[in-house]
């Protein structure tokens, strides 16, 4: 399937090393599309069906919204030098505050504001291990991660439900419904896209983000408030997977503490390196992240359409990141020999 | 120094006695062989893969294959277990293939060095899916051997017994002991775990190394696999989902630390039966639920991590900034 990408070896040419980067993952998912269009066809038919859009591309983009917005927080994360395994214990935290506000009869505007705040809670938990106490992030996120889906299991049992479930017009309508035959969770997920731009790439703190992965100790010295930037990186990233927890609890209208968004902290990092992005830290690619995040849902999708057995979904996913990373490697090889780089640390 | 050394392993048994004598106080005939037997055989496998992912972690390095591994182990022995195999003999095959694997991971992350974290990731999907390939079902394991294997036992004073699977994990703790501390291999893993470019000057080979822990994790965590499935006489493709969470905390329970370089195996099997005995006191209480398991297992790994903390930050004066 990859075969396409093995010929043209990169061409590590340090002035285009920027478009070099967003070529692999792209390519990647354009490959994947198109192997997809050959083995089933029709693949790429979009029809409107009740007054919204329908079709394999289609889904692909429903489907990765969540993934994406975890991602995007986790590249903020991991551009601190981080790392955030907790995102979902935080989505399941965030799932079980808005059954049970629910369940108590709170206004659902009220309640989205305090699933978000709930979100934004375990951030501030987080940050305040790692920037306040100095833990290793993936050791102070790995405690969130353990009890987080039992704080949930909590909340819900608060009024006595095991997975319990809801109706709200808002939230589902956020989630599932659909807006000019586009579904409305596109249109929440790219004003967060650009509102998480705006804050990186048009504030300061994108490049204090970066400067704090590239080298605390250089940033602090340089007068960047380290440890504040750190905080901030864990909330936002807690608020990007409160918003994916709003969605994708509004999408099942029932809280599931311990089987909801499994796996996804490691979805979302394989979107963040897809991307292009560095667990060394340092670098902050937004776009390339949902990029990474749509080849992962793209290769789920197509191999459920393709007619392979789903079993196979997992090894062939395992392979095509182990090559995308491969790719990449060389790159990075190449790269910190380059003087413009130093070493990390 | 030498005081340091021990102060964590100091700390994880205290912890571990401490909720032993909570458990005695609380409830009758807890303070017995028979409990600490079972909670050795229940968490057995834990251990055994805990103490690979001592190495791996004590290289600086993490391994998130684990879980994944013990899956596809006990798939694949069931499987040929039907097809009339002796389960030593798929046994031993499948501790091959958990050496040549892990070795693989190894050889990825030093030679393409991409961080050990995506690479066993990586390995996690590719094993777990390779579980899905082999059987979609859970597949009993017939052979008499497990009756033997689930038979055999040593009593211990008191009513309580050390069961096959207790043994096993008390022989590759020792075996383990022996690598760590006895052997230049387990020199050096603690040489690129303190310091990896200091260890590359003073000649330590960085790759044979680091292709020999992972090797080393593969063998433990395959081990694991081969315990559970003789313990659950059955090999199920979602068996073993977040062990490698488990045995990550196990290690840092037991005095570890992730940044690698500091701690000891014996730290790690206190910090497995302290996870065991949490979910232990949780069955006794009987009416408290999976919840309080999870919740109390993060306590405590915050308690640790903290402690941890001061103690490192205590003794981290000699040089390094």
């Amino acid at each position: 399937m990859m075969a396409e990408q093995t010929e043209p070896r990169p061409v590590a040419m340090r002035p285009r090393m920027k478009l070099h980067r967003a070529v692999w993952p792209l390519l990647a998912l354009a490959a994947i599309l198109i192997v997809s269009g050959i083995v089933s066809p029709g693949f790429y038919n979009i029809r409107i069906v009740e007054g919204r859009l329908f079709g394999n591309l289609i889904d692909i983009v429903y489907r990765a919204t969540p993934t994406a917005l975890v991602a995007l927080g986790m590249a903020v994360v991991i551009g601190t030098k981080g790392i955030d395994l907790s995102v979902g214990s935080t989505i399941a935290i965030t799932g079980a505050v808005i059954a049970w506000r629910i369940q108590m009869g709170d206004p659902h505007l009220v309640v989205l504001m305090m699933a978000l705040g709930a979100a934004t809670l375990c951030g501030i938990w987080n940050g305040f291990l790692v920037a306040g106490l100095g833990i290793q992030p993936i050791i102070a996120t790995l405690i969130l991660m353990v009890s987080g889906r039992g704080i949930g299991l909590l909340i819900n049992l608060l009024y006595g439900g095991t997975n319990p479930s809801f109706e709200s017009a808002l939230l589902q309508g956020l989630s599932t419904g659909h807006l000019m035959s586009i579904p409305t969770r596109l249109f929440l997920a790219a004003a967060i896209f650009l509102a998480l731009w705006l804050i990186i790439r048009r504030t300061a703190l994108g490049l204090f983000i970066e400067s704090v992965g590239g080298n605390a100790a250089a940033a602090n010295l340089a007068g960047v408030n380290a440890r504040l930037i750190t905080f901030v990186a864990y909330v936002l990233c807690a608020l990007c997977a409160g918003w994916a927890g709003v969605i994708m609890t509004a999408d099942t209208h029932t809280s599931d503490p311990v089987s909801v968004a499994m796996y996804i902290e490691l979805d979302a990092i394989l979107a963040v390196v897809i991307g292009g992005g560095s667990l060394a830290g340092g670098r902050i690619h937004l776009g390339m992240t949902v990029i990474g995040a749509l080849v992962i849902q793209a290769l789920t999708t197509s191999i459920l359409i393709s007619g392979l057995p789903p079993e196979y979904n997992l090894v062939v996913k395992a392979v095509v990141v182990l090559f995308v990373l491969l790719l990449q490697s060389d790159n990075a090889r190449r790269a910190i020999t380059s003087p413009f780089r130093g070493r990390a640390r | 120094m030498i005081n340091a050394k021990y102060l964590p392993l100091a700390a994880t048994v205290t912890v571990f006695v401490a909720l032993f004598l909570v458990g005695g106080m609380m409830y009758r005939n807890f303070l017995s062989t028979l409990v600490l037997g079972h909670i050795l055989a229940d968490n057995a496998f834990v251990i055994i893969a805990a103490i690979g992912a001592t190495f791996v972690i004590l290289s600086g390095g993490i391994d998130l294959s684990i879980g994944s591994m013990i899956g596809f182990v006990g798939v694949c022995m069931a499987v040929l277990d039907q097809a009339g195999w002796h389960p030593l003999a798929s046994a031993a095959l499948l501790l091959c293939f958990g050496i040549l694997f892990g070795a693989m991971q190894g050889y990825l992350i030093d030679f393409c060095e991409i961080q050990p974290f995506i690479v066993t990731l990586a390995g996690l999907f590719l094993l777990r899916g390779a579980c899905f390939m082999v059987s979609l079902d859970s597949v009993p394991i017939r052979h008499e051997f497990v009756q033997t294997f689930a038979t055999t036992r040593i009593p211990l004073p008191g009513r309580g017994f050390l069961t096959s699977s207790a043994i096993v994990m008390l022989l590759s703790l020792a075996v383990a002991i022996f690598i760590a501390h006895f052997t230049r291999f387990g020199t050096n893993i603690y040489a690129i775990g303190g310091d990896k470019e200091s260890a590359r000057l003073m000649g330590v080979p960085i790759r044979r190394t680091t292709v020999m822990i992972y090797g080393l994790g593969g063998f433990y965590s395959a081990l694991a696999g081969v315990i559970y499935a003789l313990y659950t006489s059955s090999g199920y493709p979602l068996a073993g989902s977040t062990t490698e969470l488990s045995a990550i905390a196990a290690v840092v329970l037991g005095g570890t630390l992730l940044t690698g370089g500091v701690g000891l195996v014996a730290g790690t099997v206190f910090g497995g039966m302290i996870l065991g005995l949490i979910s232990t006191l949780i069955i006794f209480h009987g009416s408290l639920n999976s919840a309080w398991i999870m919740i109390s297992s993060g306590m405590l790994l915050f308690g640790f991590i903290v402690l941890h903390r001061f103690l490192v930050g205590s003794f981290d004066l000699r040089g390094s900034s």
